[in-house]
Formats: structure tokens, sequence, C-alpha cells
């Protein structure tokens, strides 16, 4: 039965391959076609999920091939089975998005060729979270990379997305090389490229490679996940995409390195690790989620806005997974189950709204035509849905009671609070530092969306595109409307997704505490250690809504019913325009000033006098940009390292045939006489 | 949930939306006495919420619907929020509902869309004071949060009614002095701030130099200005609540007696008046700070919780 849903899932995706190819140049009917498929794979790939959690034991498929070393082997556990569920909840309504938003690239783009790259994308990732062979994982993990890459690069024309794109795929294959280097030591240990033989090696391996094993993971997976400081490629190529795969790669890509990670670490490696480990993910937790959400209050480009809170969110889900890691180091189960669903719980949580706030961009984006805020502005009435919706996002990103965001984030906060627990005076004393600075975070992204939807949406239109702008086609309203709801579902129901992400946490863990996270008859969420704190969202909400009644009733009470004057905004004697309104880049400026170490900003401001007078302007020009500090003093060093080495080779290099031979016969020379 | 707890919540509710527009009134005349100003009445801020019900509102035409919506989420995330801190009796009913994780972001949720409101209208100072609640509000959350955590520590509980509770049994500072009297400074420090006082902002003042919370309200009149008054009259209420129920929670009823209730009405009524005198005593002594030297005043307040955490930890061991 599940044989059956899975090659229908694998013959859907390849009709939305393929399919396609065979109606040239008939734009909508690829488009249908792509995105149908992708829908209805999308569809299967959440029952196959939705089975593989549920199930007792892990489904497995196998099909071995000629080439040595290499199974096609697939297994789908409850770790699999949640990741495969989270892609294909979003991949479904970022295709029913897709299929009105790839409208804007008929006649530009082949789209027969998009829906290709676009269905090989989501289905090489599904395989990355079911591979069950290092050989196959890596395959499908590179086909996934340079997939990824081709879609980023779907609009080469310009400058810009060819340099993002190039960007990406070195850092990618940089981190595809440190995941080698980790299967490669299991390998060397196991002799077997089988996850199987990873998974019972989990004592076999010295202390010594573990703790390699574990830095390898960290910054090959990282690199992907776009942690701090190996994320200065994310806030390029994911804008540079086209939103509905910007909304893939933020929202689903990313994960499948939290994926990587949880199965290296706890399922590979396993058995008791040292205490520091999850000292340090809990570290890089903290800084990708402070400095992603810093950088992402400087931007006024909407995508890139959106990519830099995908590091702080990877961050915050680090923060959970690290909290784990701490409790698994100190045999303490119920809380490593604890920070483990956290971090799950946002890894969903932040694919759901980030998804969504990327369509809302792209929305902007097809209605406007510019990424730039500063050119947005009224569009909430101009676009209602749009507008509903990507508040919904705002709201959830922001950690905001009672959606989905506020009820991971408050896992991950229980989970640093109760390292009260923890017999370590120093831990104990760090990770209510790193609650601190998740609040911290936590109020920065809040005001960081107060900018996003109040100078895009709100006041007055800032340029004419904002003005023309319209409501975006029912497909892509329909796509958005889907995850919006689901923030709100996810938000009131954790009394049905903790279960769920239990199921995933057992294995690890080696504990089952579904039992011992509600109260109340699972209206409260109450974690694991006794009446430490609860919460019950579903009661807040309810509570939220009476309560505006009770205002609204008030006030009617109070004040009868009264009329409503609508006037112009007081502009003090002059008429408002869109020129007086606060402007993106005036609105953070308390935050560039008080930051100022971090941000290093450098402002440019040089006037134009009148000849008559220079008390008169007549000409102002303004410039100001911040320091970007990992390129700078981190990239940049390494890079001119390699280019001064290139330069000294290049000495050797006479560019003639018979010298290369020469140095090929003298090296073949110098091997035989060492080897030999 | 009984009827009784379901009645204590309806009290509770009273009580805050009953007393906070006296707790505004104490301030001001406390602050007009310091100034050798003859002042309003305590009870005219009564008069002024009945008087802007009444009132026409204006909504500006560039505005959309989160102008008008925004008083009525403010209003009831304030009032939820409200709920979870136990005023008369301790636990409250819906000590389930929330810790203090839940507390801070509820109020933070009417703080998300009072700052949208501020920029809805298109003017300029609406968007000044939206500006300048962002880097205050973000100032003071890791603050509060580790502050409560602190306290939280004493009590082992992070659920508001917990610790107030167990705090009311133990007796409190008595138990812990040094974390606590550290935690309390930086609590006050942070009431200041989220509350909109001197020295981080002046509530008496329109002037666009300074104001930071009635810039992001000015375009509000009518029956949308009372419930935003009305809301920000809560917020202080929550905040002196929680300073006086946590650091000194004597005589609040922990038993459901009516005696214990009468008295622990009369105890809470008397002690958030006194803390009120105290507030707009402190008011006056103090000038406003200028906005980059407020990051200052808040970092102190970081500081000062995170020693608290520090010297808890360091007495136990």
């Amino acid at each position: 039965m599940t044989t059956i849903l899975f090659l229908a899932l694998l013959l859907a995706y390849a009709c939305g391959m393929l399919l396609p190819l065979c109606f040239p140049s008939r734009p909508h009917i690829q488009n249908v076609i792509a995105h149908g498929s992708a829908s209805v794979a999308c569809s299967l790939g959440i029952a196959l999920g939705l089975i593989g959690l549920l199930a007792s034991e892990p489904l497995v498929w196998f099909w071995s091939s000629s080439i040595p070393l290499l199974t096609f082997s697939l297994r789908l556990d409850s770790l699999s089975a949640f990741f495969v569920l989270t892609i294909s909840l979003v991949g479904l309504a970022v295709s029913v998005f897709a299929s009105g938003y790839v409208q804007e690239f008929y006649g530009r783009i082949p789209v027969s060729l998009l829906g290709f790259l676009y269905n090989g994308f989501l289905l090489s990732m599904l395989l990355v979270v079911t591979a069950d062979n290092a050989f196959f994982f890596l395959i499908v993990w590179e086909l996934m990379s340079l997939l990824s890459y081709f879609l980023v690069v779907s609009e080469h024309e310009k400058p810009d997305v060819r340099f993002a794109g190039l960007f990406y795929l070195i850092m990618t294959h940089v981190g595809t090389a440190f995941i080698l280097v980790t299967f490669l030591m299991f390998y060397q240990e196991t002799g077997s490229f089988a996850f199987e033989a990873f998974r019972s090696a989990d004592q076999a391996l010295p202390e010594g490679l573990r703790t390699l094993v574990f830095w390898t993971a960290l910054i090959g997976f990282g690199t992907k996940a776009g942690i701090v400081p190996l994320h200065v490629w994310l806030p390029y190529a994911h804008p540079a995409a086209p939103s509905h795969v910007s909304a893939l790669m933020s929202g689903v890509m990313i994960k499948t390195a939290i994926y990587g990670l949880l199965r290296v670490y706890f399922d590979f490696l396993g058995g008791p690790f040292p205490w520091w480990w999850g000292f340090v993910v809990l570290l890089v937790g903290t800084v990708s989620a402070l400095l992603g959400v810093m950088y992402a209050l400087m931007e006024h480009d909407l995508k890139s806005l959106l990519a830099f809170h995908s590091v702080e969110n990877i961050g915050i889900i680090l923060l959970g997974i690290g909290t784990g890691m701490v409790f698994y180091a100190y045999d303490m189960p119920h809380l490593a189950a604890l920070g483990i669903i956290a971090g799950l719980y946002h890894t969903i949580n932040h694919a759901v709204f980030k998804a969504l706030l990327f369509m809302g961009a792209g929305s902007l984006l097809y209605a406007t035509h510019t990424r730039n805020m500063e050119e947005y502005g009224g569009l909430l009435r101009r676009m209602p849905w749009t507008g509903l919706f990507f508040l919904i996002g705002a709201v959830s990103i922001s950690a905001l009671p009672p959606t989905n965001g506020f009820v991971s984030e408050w896992l991950v906060f229980q989970g640093l609070f109760l390292s009260l627990e923890l017999p370590s005076l120093f831990l104990k004393l760090m990770l209510p530092i790193a609650a601190a600075l998740l609040a911290l975070t936590g109020a920065l992204a809040l005001a960081c969306f107060v900018k996003a939807f109040g100078i895009s949406f709100l006041a007055l239109p800032r340029s004419p595109h904002a003005r023309k702008a319209q409501e975006v086609p029912v497909p892509m309203r329909v796509g958005m409307g889907i995850l919006a709801g689901l923030c709100l579902v996810l938000g009131l129901a954790p009394a049905v997704v903790v279960p769920l992400l239990d199921r995933v946490s057992e294995p690890f863990a080696g504990i089952s505490i579904a039992g011992r996270m509600f109260e109340m008859g699972g209206w409260t969420l109450a974690p694991v250690s006794g009446e430490f704190s609860s919460l019950s969202t579903p009661v807040l909400a309810i509570i939220l809504v009476g309560l505006t009644g009770l205002g609204w009733g008030l006030a009617y009470v109070l004040g009868g019913k009264g009329k409503t004057r609508f006037y112009k905004t007081w502009g003090c004697g002059l008429n408002v325009t869109a020129r007086m309104e606060y402007t993106a880049t005036g609105f953070v400026q308390p935050i560039k000033r008080v930051f100022s170490t971090i941000y290093q900003p450098t402002v440019k401001l040089e006037t134009e006098f009148l000849e008559e007078s220079h008390y008169f302007a007549k000409q102002r020009h303004f410039e100001f940009s911040i320091e970007p500090i990992f390129l700078k003093y981190l990239y940049h060093p390494i890079l001119k390292f390699f280019s001064t080495l290139a330069d000294r080779s290049r000495v050797i290099q006479g560019g003639n045939l018979s010298l290369y031979l020469a140095y090929i016969f003298v090296t073949l020379v110098v091997l035989l006489v060492v080897m030999g | 949930m009984s009827a009784i707890d379901f009645l204590l919540i309806i009290l509770q509710m009273f009580l805050v939306l009953g007393l906070s527009p006296l707790i505004v009134g104490v301030i001001r005349r406390v602050k007009a006495h310091m100034q050798c100003r003859h002042g309003a009445n305590v009870f005219q801020p009564y008069s002024d919420l009945a008087k802007l019900f009444r009132k026409e509102p204006v909504i500006s035409t560039t505005a959309s619907w989160i102008f008008p919506a925004t008083p009525y989420i403010l209003f009831s995330s304030t009032l939820a929020a409200s709920l979870l801190v136990p005023t008369i009796i301790a636990p409250m009913p819906l000590n389930f509902a929330g810790n203090i994780i839940a507390l801070v972001y509820l109020l933070a949720l009417g703080t998300f869309f009072l700052m949208l409101a501020g920029l809805d209208s298109g003017s300029a100072f609406g968007g000044m004071g939206s500006s300048r609640e962002a880097i205050v509000a973000s100032l003071t959350e890791p603050a509060l949060i580790l502050s409560l955590f602190a306290v939280a520590l004493t009590a082992g509980s992070a659920n508001i009614s917990a610790i107030v509770y167990k705090t009311a049994i133990l007796q409190g500072i008595v138990l812990d002095p040094p974390p606590h009297l550290m935690a309390l400074v930086a609590l006050f420090i942070i009431t200041l701030a989220e509350t909109g006082r001197v020295p981080v902002d002046n509530p008496a003042t329109h002037l666009e130099l300074t104001m930071i919370h009635e810039a992001m309200i000015l375009e509000y009149s009518g029956r949308y200005l009372a419930l935003v008054e009305w809301a920000a009259g809560m917020k202080l209420m929550i905040f002196l609540t929680l300073l006086v129920n946590i650091f000194a929670p004597w005589g609040i009823a922990t038993t459901l007696s009516p005696s214990a209730l009468g008295l622990g009405v009369l105890v809470f009524v008397g002690k958030v008046v006194g803390l009120a005198v105290v507030i707009g005593v402190f008011e006056c002594m103090f000038a406003k700070l200028r906005l980059f030297r407020v990051t200052e005043l808040l970092g102190a307040a970081f500081i000062l919780s995170l020693l608290a955490l520090v010297f808890f930890y360091i007495l136990r061991v």
C-alpha cells in the first residue's frame, strides 16, 4: 500500500518534470501540468508523511544498483516522515501559489524548464530526507543543490542574479565537501556506506573521530542551514530566485540541514556525548538568531529581509536542539526530548510562516514590480487579501500569541529555563542568558515586522508602482491562505502537534514524553517538570476574542452608536504626502545607532549649496551603508589568500603542452620512487 | 473550571478595569503637588474616559482597517495579560493559561499593533513614535524576562500566580534578599520604560522632540482614544501589581474565605496606590533622558537582573 503510494508520488513528480516538455510554446498548459502534478505529488507526500509518523516500524524501500557501494535504499522513519510532511505541506501551498505566479514569466523564461526544475527540486528534497545510504544521500543532496542553483539563476540576464548564483554554488559545495568528509570518516570505521552500518557504529568510533564528525557535520550542514558565519550566501541567493522558489528554499530546503544534523548527532553518533557539543550548538544558535535579525532590520529589500530572518529562525531552531543536546549529555532524557520537540516544532512553524511571507513578498513583486520597501506603501487597501495573509505571517514570525511561532518559541524558552535542573553552574547561568538574548531577538523581530508590514502596507503609496498595484490572482491568494490558516491551526493545536513530534524525538531521547506534556485533558501545555510552567493557547485565544467583544461592548454602552468622521491626517497645515511619511530607513535609525558597534555604519552626506547663499541647499546626496563584517574580515582575507596563491603558482603555468607532459612525467617518477 | 473560579476571573477583570484610571489619577495628582500645582481630582481620568467615549472620533482617510481595529486588540490583549497576574488572590484560576513568557508576549501583541497604527495615519509623528517605541521595547524585553526568571527561580515555577503564591508563603525578600532586591530594582526600571514614564518617556507632554507613546497615539480620538488610554492605564496597573505582589505579597489571599478576600482587596488597593505615589514622586525627581541615554538605563536593568541570577546560584552553592 505504502509502496504504491510512494510510486504514485514518484510518478506524479515525473509527470510534472517531463510532461510540460511535450507542449512546446504553450506556457499556460505547461504551467498547469507542472504545478498540478506537483500539487498532487505533495498531497501524496502529506499522506505518506502522516503514515510514516504514525507507523510503528520504519518503512523501507530498496533497489540495488550495479555501482559498487551504491544502493538506492530509502527509509521512512519518524524523523524522515516529519520532514516529508513539512516539505509536502509547504510544497502543496507553494505549488498552488506558483500556478498563478509563474504567469509573470510567460514569454520570458521557458515555463516547461521552470516546471522541470521545480518538480525535480521538490523530489530531490524528499529523497534527501529519506535516503538511507550515504552515497545515495550525497547524490540527491548534490542534485538538490544544483537544481536549486539553476532555479536561483532563472533570471540570469541580471548580473546580480548571476553573482548570487555563483556565490551559492561555491558555498554549497564547500558545505557538501564537509558532509562528504563526515561520511567518509564513518565509512573508514564501518566499511560501508549504508546508514544502517553508521547507526550501529555509535560506540565503535574513537573519541577523537567523534569530535571531528561533530565539527565537520556542523560546518557541512551549517553552510546549508545558513548559520553565522556561514550564512553569507543566503541573503544573496534566496532573494534572487523566483519568489515561489525562494519560499521553498527558505521555508524547507534549509531545513534539510536540520534533518542532517539531527540524523548525524542523535542517530549515528548517539550515545552519551560531551556537554560542550550542545553548548556549541546553543552558541551558534544564539549568535545566528541575534545577528540574523539585526541584519534583517537594516534590509529594505523585502526578500533580503526575509532571507536574513531565515538565519534568525535557524538560530532559534538550533537553540531548541542545542538545549536538547545539553540535557542529553547530562542524561536527562525528558528535558532532552523537550528541547528536540521545541526545535522540531519551530522547524515546521518556520517552514509555514516563512513560505507564507515569501509568497507575500512575491505577490508584492508581482503587483508592483519592485522589491524595494521604500516604494511600497498603502497596499493594504489595494491588496486586502495579500495584506491580511502577510499580517498573519508577520504576527506568527514575531512569536505573538496565539499563533504558531509563539508556541514553539515558548517551548524553546521552557527548555532554556529548565536549565535550573542542570548540575553545572556554568550552564545554569549560560542558558538563561541565551533566553534573554532570545527575548532580544524576539523583540527586534517584532520591530522588523512592524517595519516590513507598516512601511509596505500602511499609510500612503510611496511610488507610482504602489499606486497602481492590484490584488493578485486567485491561485496565489489560495496558496497564501492555506499557510495562513496553518499558522493559526499549528498555534491553537499543540495538543495534536506535540504528540506527533514526540514520536520523532522518542527514538533519540529514548523516552516518550507526550504523556507528560499536557494537563487538563490536552488544553494546557505543561512541559515535563511538574508545575514549572504552563500555557494554553486555545484558552488565550478565547479570552482575546471575548475581551475584544467586551471592549466593543463597553465602547457601545458608554458612548452609544455615534458617528465616525473621516478626514485627512493633520500635517501641520500642509497636506500630508508620501514624502512626509516615515521611511523604512528612518524607522530603524534608532536601532542602527544603538547597535552601531555591530553595524559600523558609514554615512555620506554631500550638499550642494545655492550660489547666492550657503544657507540654502540646492541638492543633497545621502548615502549610507553598514559594514558587512563577515565578508570583510573573514571571507575577503580567505579569497585574497587563494588569489595570491594562484598568482604565485602562475610561474609554473607555461601554457605549453610538452611542459605539462613533463610535469606529469616528473610526478610519476617521484611517486614511483616514494611509493616504491 | 468551577463557578467560583469564573467569578474570581470576572472580579479581577472589573478590579483592573475599575482601578486603573484611579492609578493614573493618583500619579497625576502627586506630580501636581510636587510641582506646586493644585492638580485635578484623582477621579478625573474616569470623567476623561466617559467624555472620550461619547465624543465623535475622527479617522484619517489615509488609514486602513488596522487603525480602528488596533484599540480593540490593544484593549483585549492588555486585559488578557492582566488576568495572568494575581491581584487579590493567589493562585489565580487562570494560572494555567500562561506564564511569564505569555505575559510578556501578550503585552507585545498590543505593542505590535499600536506601532502599526502609529505608521498607518501617514503622519511623521506616528512613525517617529513607533520607531522610538521599537528600540525601547526591544531593550526592555530581555531585561524583563531575565528579572522575572530570577524571581521564578526562588519559587521554582515560571507561572506568575505560582511565584506570588510561593513568595507569599515563603515571605519572599526575607528569604532571598540579594537576588530579590536586584530583580526589584530591575523591574522598577522596566516598569518606568514599559509604561512610558519619566525618565524614559513623558506622558504629560506632546512635544515631538521627546514623546514616544503619545506620538504613536496622536491621531486617535473619541472612543478609540478612550480604549487606548484605558489600556495604557491597565498596563501600568499590571506592572505595579507585579512589583507589589512579587516583592511584597503580604496580605494577598491564599485561601478562598471571604475575610481573606476582603483583606486582599483592601491591602491590594493600598499597596498599588502607595506605589503609584512613589512613581509620581520619582517622576518629579528626574529629568527625562535623551532617547539614546535610555539605552544605558535599560542596560543597567539588564545587568541587575543578570546579577540577580548569578547571586541566586552562588548563594545556593
